[in-house]
C-alpha cells in the first residue's frame, strides 16, 4: 500500500515539476475559500456545468448517427429513436438536457439578482455569464433546426426573418445567414456545423473565463458581505471554507438529486406534454405550409411575447422593426444590471420593501410573458402582453431611481448563518 | 547611444507597421470565410420560372405551387369576392392602394392581379415569413372586423384580405408580395416571368 502511495506521489511530483498541477488545484479547489453560508441557490452554477457535460457527451454520440441533410435528417433522427441501440435514451437525454440547461441557467441568473452578485466587483463575471446565456440561446436555436420537423423549420424561418426587419441591410443579411432565399438544406448544414463545433467551443471557453474571473474576486454569498475583508491571522477569510472538500462534497450530493429529477423526466416525460419536444416537430419540415399554431420552445417564449406585443407604428418605425428592437433590448437589458442598480447593499436580505415588491412584479411579468408566448395571439392576450412588456422595461429603466429610494437595512460585517 | 539601450521610437514604428500590415492581411483573409456564407451558385440557380395549371381550379379555391423554395398561391376569386374587396378601404387596411407594397405594375390595382379572377401571391407573411392560412369563410372566429374572407397568419396574428392587402393594427407592415407572372393562355400561368416576356 505504502509503495503504491509513494509511487503515485512520485508521479504527481514528476508532473508538478513540468506543469502547475498543484498550484492549479489549490487556486481553484483545495485553497479556494468560498463563503461558508452558501444556500440552495448556489447549486445552479454546478448544475449548469453538469448539464453542459451531458450535452457534450450525448451530442458526440448523436452525431455518430445523425445526417445533416434536408432529405435525410428527419429520418435519421427517427432511426436514432427506433433502430440505434440505446439511441432513444441518448437523444432524450440531449433534448431534456436542452430544457434543463435553461431551467438551471434562469435560476442561476435569478440567484445573481437576488443577492446582487452582479454588483461591483463582479461586473465582469456577470457580463461573461450573459455572453454564455447568449451563446446558449444561439446553440439551442441552431440545435432545434436539426431534427428538420415542422417546428424546426418554421421556428428558424421566423427567427431568421427577424434580421430582415433591419433597414437597408436586412434582406441581404437574412440571405447571408440562410445561404439561400429560404431556410433550406444549406441552412441546415451550416447550423449543424455551428451547433456541434463553433458554439460548443465558444461556450467551453466562456465557462473557463467565467470561473477564472469568479475565483479572482471570490464568490458572493446570500448576505452580500465581502469575506475577504475579515481575514484571520493566517490570511484566510474567517467566513470562508476551502471549496474542496466542503463544497465539492456538498455539490456532489446536490448533483445526485439533480440527476434523479433529470432521469425522471428522461424516462417518464421526455416530451413534457409538448413543452420540451413539440408535437408539430414529429411532422417532417414542409416549406409550403405553416402549422396552424406555432410557438417557440418554452425558454424563448418571454422574448417571443415581447416581439408579438409590438403592433403599433410610431416614430416613423413600423411595428415589425419595433418588435425586433424590443426583443433584442429585452435580452440585452440584463447586461446593464451592474450599473443600473444603485443600491448600497447587494443582498435582497438587506433591501427594503420597495425593491422586493418591484422584483416580485418583474418575475411575475416575466412568467406571464413566457406563458402567453406559448399560446396563439388574441386581442385580450396581446393587451396583457403589452402591459407586461411595459413593466418589463420599466423594471430596468427606473432601476437607478427605485434602488436609490429603497430603504435598506444595515449590512453586518460578517456573514450570518 | 550604447548597444543595450532600447530604441523606443524604432520599436513603436515596427509594432505599428506590423499591426497595420497584419490587420490588412487579416481583413483580406476574412473575405473568403464571410463570403462563403452567401447563397452558392447552386442555390442561385434554383430560381427558374414554374408553370401553374389553373384549368381545374374551382371558383373560391386555392392551389399552392413551389417557386424559389417559397409557396406561391393561385386563388380563383368568385364575383362576390371581387365585389367585397371594394368595401374594404383605408379604415380597415393599412395600404389599400398598394403604394408601399411589392407587386408588378400590372398588379398594382384594387384587386392586385392581372385578371381580377385570378390572384397570384407569394404565400409568405410580410411580418416574419410564416405561410398564412386561407380563410375564405365570412364567419371566421377571432379575426378583426370587417372580415370579407382572406388570409390569417397563425404565427403572430396578421391578417390579409382576398387581395393579399394587410389589415391595420396587425404586425405585418406591408401587403403580401405579388410575384412576376404571365398568362400563357387562359388556363396556364408562368410564375417568375413578367407579363410581356417572350415565351
Amino acid at each position: 500500500m505504502n509503495a503504491i502511495v509513494r509511487q503515485l506521489t512520485g508521479l504527481r511530483d514528476w508532473v508538478d515539476d513540468r506543469f502547475p498541477l498543484m498550484s492549479l488545484w489549490n487556486d481553484h479547489m483545495g485553497q479556494y475559500y468560498a463563503p461558508k453560508n452558501f444556500n440552495f441557490w448556489y447549486y445552479f452554477g454546478v448544475f449548469s456545468l453538469v448539464t453542459f457535460v451531458i450535452q457534450i457527451l450525448t451530442g458526440i454520440w448523436l452525431v455518430m448517427n445523425y445526417k445533416p441533410d434536408g432529405a435525410t435528417a428527419f429520418a435519421s433522427v427517427e432511426y436514432i429513436m427506433r433502430d440505434v441501440e440505446w439511441g432513444w435514451l441518448i437523444r432524450y437525454m440531449h433534448s431534456t438536457g436542452a430544457s434543463a440547461f435553461f431551467i438551471v441557467i434562469y435560476l442561476h441568473m435569478f440567484r445573481g439578482m437576488l443577492y446582487g452578485s452582479y454588483k461591483q466587483p463582479r461586473e465582469l463575471i456577470w457580463i461573461l455569464g450573459m455572453l454564455l446565456y447568449l451563446s446558449l440561446m444561439a446553440e439551442a436555436f441552431m440545435g432545434y433546426l436539426l431534427p428538420w420537423g415542422q417546428m424546426s423549420f418554421w421556428g428558424a424561418q421566423v427567427i431568421i426573418s427577424l434580421f430582415g426587419a433591419i433597414p437597408m441591410i436586412g434582406e441581404t443579411l437574412t440571405e447571408w445567414i440562410r445561404g439561400d432565399y429560404v431556410v433550406s438544406d444549406i441552412t441546415l448544414n451550416r447550423f449543424f456545423s455551428l451547433h456541434v463545433i463553433a458554439l460548443p467551443f465558444a461556450i467551453a471557453g466562456l465557462v473557463l473565463l467565467h470561473i477564472i474571473a469568479l475565483h479572482e474576486v471570490g464568490s458572493n454569498n446570500p448576505d452580500g458581505v465581502e469575506i475577504k475583508k475579515t481575514k484571520g491571522a493566517d490570511g484566510k477569510p474567517l467566513d470562508g471554507i476551502p471549496f474542496h472538500p466542503y463544497y465539492s462534497v456538498k455539490d456532489f450530493a446536490g448533483i445526485i438529486v439533480f440527476l434523479m429529477l433529470f432521469s425522471a423526466v428522461v424516462f417518464f416525460a421526455p416530451e413534457m406534454g409538448g413543452y420540451f419536444l413539440e408535437a408539430n416537430n414529429f411532422i417532417p419540415a414542409n416549406p409550403m405550409q405553416t402549422p396552424l399554431h406555432i410557438a417557440p420552445v418554452w425558454y424563448f417564449t418571454p422574448y417571443y411575447s415581447i416581439l408579438r406585443a409590438n403592433t403599433i407604428n410610431f416614430f416613423f418605425i413600423d411595428a415589425k422593426l419595433w418588435g425586433v428592437i424590443f426583443m433584442g433590448l429585452g435580452v440585452m437589458a440584463f447586461f446593464f444590471l451592474p450599473w443600473l442598480d444603485r443600491s448600497p447593499v447587494k443582498s435582497i436580505r438587506y433591501r427594503g420593501g420597495l425593491y422586493k415588491t418591484i422584483l416580485g412584479i418583474f418575475v411575475v411579468c416575466f412568467l406571464i410573458l413566457g406563458y402567453l408566448g406559448l399560446l396563439p395571439p388574441t386581442e385580450g392576450r396581446t393587451l396583457v402582453a403589452q402591459i407586461c412588456t411595459v413593466i418589463y422595461f420599466l423594471f430596468f429603466l427606473l432601476m437607478p431611481i427605485y434602488t436609490k429610494l429603497d430603504k435598506t437595512k444595515p449590512v453586518p460585517d460578517r456573514v450570518t448563518t | 547611444m550604447s548597444d543595450d539601450a532600447v530604441d523606443t521610437r524604432r520599436r513603436r514604428f515596427l509594432t505599428g507597421t506590423t499591426v497595420v500590415i497584419g490587420g490588412i492581411g487579416a481583413a483580406f483573409a476574412a473575405v473568403p470565410f464571410v463570403s462563403s456564407f452567401q447563397p452558392s451558385a447552386k442555390a442561385k440557380a434554383i430560381g427558374a420560372p414554374v408553370e401553374v395549371d389553373v384549368s381545374k381550379l374551382e371558383p373560391g379555391q386555392r392551389i399552392i405551387q413551389k417557386w424559389r423554395g417559397k409557396p406561391v398561391w393561385v386563388v380563383r376569386r368568385t364575383p362576390e369576392m371581387i365585389e367585397d374587396l371594394k368595401s374594404l378601404d383605408g379604415g380597415a387596411l393599412r395600404d389599400p392602394e398598394s403604394a408601399e407594397s411589392v407587386q408588378p405594375e400590372y398588379a398594382k390595382n384594387a384587386w392586385r392581379s392581372d385578371k381580377p379572377e385570378f390572384l397570384v401571391l407569394v404565400g409568405v407573411c410580410t411580418h416574419l415569413g410564416c405561410s398564412p392560412s386561407f380563410v375564405p369563410e365570412l364567419s371566421a372566429a377571432g379575426v378583426k372586423q370587417p372580415w370579407k374572407g382572406g388570409f390569417f397568419c397563425p404565427c403572430h396574428g396578421s391578417q390579409f384580405d382576398l387581395a393579399g392587402r394587410v389589415y391595420s393594427g396587425v404586425p405585418a407592415p406591408t401587403n403580401m408580395d405579388v410575384p412576376p407572372y404571365r398568362f400563357v393562355n387562359d388556363t396556364k400561368i408562368v410564375v417568375g416571368e413578367d407579363k410581356g416576356d417572350a415565351a
